[in-house]
């Protein structure tokens, strides 16, 4: 049996494939867009941060023995500290100015992490086990599930999920929202200001940083693998816009899936078909497909 | 949504540096160019031909690149793009169909313009930090695209790009006949810029930059003087590429990563953004800098680079010339 002269494994398993990297769009482009939304900050260094949080992961467990359970809290946890320290220390000086040195200055930082990295780790990429209890799979029928492949999806979209839960319903996101409108009438109601947007920049990061210990065991842990990354959902949030979280979460998923398809029957375009499809997106609804009318 | 609050702070600094208009200025002019030249046609008797080659294509390269940042206030973060396509098809035209240097040159300098029209038809549809993400990413489009062409030859770039005789006359192979024909270029190239920036085009653009809104109030089609200035800025980016593949015959990859698209605005941004001398300025830096550093520090010089990038951000805004311009400048604004 094919469908379109595909074996229905070969086009299952690519679309799984599609369904994890659309779930590292979706988690990536969500922690993008909080914090565009909050501190008008591009964050060039997310792509840096999904790193540092699977190297993290790997150092933790090649130096210190720290399971990957212990590692998917402590990492985020980690990275999200750093970024705070580095939204207090750095990025604060420049919310009076364009927003452009916010994404210069995160560039800068970006690459600062690849060299680090990249001098003491190479660029070969170092494997990451897959942990005890997800090893395996099971039989669906039509196609072999690899449990851990399975476990990153639920896992990424039930952050999502927990991410607009929290902005959207909670007391907190609230006021999150609020500050992102008005942050001077929000101040003036006496909420620290300035504090929620240091939580938010380090809670993008723990976002980045997550994703990245989930992908650590998919994807080479290799110094580079944020900085291509995070062009791609550059990309994936000029064709969303970045006014709506569940916008995020769909855009990203559907991205990944299209670029499976793509790679099952026309390979030579899976690289690029995410950039043209900006470029269609940008022709057609230049805001894009959940983005507010500028 | 952000274009409103894109414009003024981004130049608050170079609204006073750029705007130094008055009596002096075209004395002042004359005598940069003069001291220019003059510098330009001793140097290769003083240092290394093949260094300063390198410094004037990356000058050339970034005074593009700041004709667009520094004086229309869009941030390009796909460069590289522009740089690397021209240098493919003029080092493809000269190698593979032999035609001579200036006509592969034009060639590829005329693409990367044709490149800059439809990447500028596509960015200026959106404003600010989204005009910045959707020029990387096309340029990432064409980073796939040269790896995957046949003709590119992938990883390994184009190779042994020949030097070629100038006008089927000047043998280039010579450092420094090739030096003075690169010089002749950075030189045309400069000038072509410096013309922009002090026309009436040039003065709607830095307009635009202060206050989108109120250019167009006034009339002015802003979005055309944007699309303008885009292809202007890409054709000359596409110009330094070309020059650059044939002083060091190689085309290749390195040229169209996005490492390139932030080299040079770090040279921007260290030299000075949005005045005239600063991007050539930031280039002599870097180049010399990575010069320097290429056999003492090896990787670490990405790390050196994301470091000056944090520090130009946070603390040294208007550049080395900004910088001495505003100590040249600041007596005089008080008396």
């Amino acid at each position: 049996m094919t469908i379109f002269g595909v074996p229905p494994q070969l086009l299952f398993s690519q679309l799984l494939l599609g369904l994890i990297n659309g779930s590292f769009y979706a988690v990536l482009s969500l922690g993008l867009a909080v914090i565009f939304g909050m501190l008008n900050v591009i964050n060039f260094a997310h792509g840096a941060q999904f790193m540092i949080g699977a190297f993290v992961a790997w150092i933790a467990l090649t130096q210190f023995g720290v399971n990957y359970w212990e590692a998917l809290v402590l990492s985020p946890l980690l990275v999200g500290a750093l970024s705070a320290l580095i939204e207090v220390s750095m990025l604060r000086r420049l919310y009076k100015l364009d927003h452009l040195y916010g994404l210069l200055l995160t560039f800068g930082l970006a690459l600062i992490a690849e060299g680090v990295f990249r001098n003491f780790y190479g660029v070969s990429g170092e494997s990451y086990d897959v942990p005890d209890q997800l090893a395996g799979g099971v039989n669906l029928g039509f196609m072999f599930l690899p449990l851990y492949r399975g476990w990153v999806v639920v896992a990424a979209l039930g952050v999502c999920l927990a991410v607009w839960f929290a902005i959207e319903r909670t007391r907190l996101g609230a006021t999150l929202r609020a500050a992102t409108q008005r942050p001077d009438l929000v101040q003036s109601l006496g909420i620290n200001v300035p504090l929620l947007m240091t939580a938010t920049y380090a809670a993008g990061a723990a976002l980045a940083a997550f994703a990245g210990v989930l992908a650590a065991p998919i994807m080479q842990v290799n110094p580079l693998m944020g900085s291509h990354l995070i062009i791609v959902v550059f990309a994936v949030v000029v064709i969303g816009g970045m006014g709506s979280i569940l916008g995020s979460i769909v855009t990203g998923v559907g991205l990944g899936l299209v670029e499976a398809f793509t790679k099952v029957y026309y390979p030579q375009a899976s690289g690029v078909v995410i950039f043209l499809i900006m470029v269609i997106v940008l022709l057609v609804r230049p805001a894009g497909l959940f983005g507010r009318q500028a | 949504m952000s274009d409103a609050s894109v414009s003024p702070p981004l130049q608050s600094k170079g609204a006073s540096a750029g705007t130094g208009t008055g009596v002096a200025r075209p004395l002042g002019d004359r005598l940069m160019f003069v001291v220019l030249i003059v510098v330009g046609l001793v140097a290769p008797h003083l240092v290394y031909p093949t260094f300063l080659m390198k410094v004037l294509c990356f000058a050339l390269f970034a005074s593009a690149f700041n004709l667009l940042l520094g004086f229309a206030g869009l941030l390009s973060f796909g460069h590289a793009a522009f740089f690397a396509a021209s240098a493919y098809v003029c080092g493809y035209l000269c190698r593979e169909l032999g035609v001579t240097p200036e006509v592969g040159i034009l060639a590829g300098t005329a693409f990367a313009g044709l490149l800059g029209l439809v990447f500028g038809q596509l960015a200026i549809r959106r404003s600010g930090i989204y005009f910045a993400m959707i020029t990387l990413a096309l340029a990432q489009l064409v980073y796939f695209i040269e790896l995957e062409l046949p003709f590119t030859g992938g990883e390994d770039g184009l190779q042994g790009i020949p030097r070629g005789h100038l006008l089927g006359l000047i043998d280039l192979s010579g450092n420094l006949t090739m030096y003075y024909f690169v010089f002749a270029i950075f030189l045309a190239g400069f000038w072509l810029i410096h013309r922009t920036i002090h026309s009436p085009f040039g003065q709607i653009l830095k307009a635009i930059r202060e206050n989108e809104q109120r250019a167009i109030s006034l009339g002015y089609a802003v979005e055309r003087y944007k699309l303008v200035a885009f292809v202007l800025s890409a054709t000359l980016a596409g110009l330094a590429g070309a020059t650059k593949s044939i002083v060091f015959q190689l085309a290749s990859l390195t040229d169209a990563h996005w490492h390139m698209s932030g080299e040079v605005v770090l040279m921007t941004l260290l030299g000075g953004l949005g005045t005239v001398l600063g991007p050539s300025v930031g280039a002599l830096t870097i180049v010399g800098l990575e010069n320097l550093l290429a056999d003492k520090v090896g990787p670490w010089v990405t790390v050196i680079m994301g470091g000056i990038f944090v520090v130009c951000v946070l603390v040294f805004r208007r550049g080395i010339v900004g910088e001495l311009r505003a100590l040249v400048l600041a007596p005089k604004d008080e008396a």
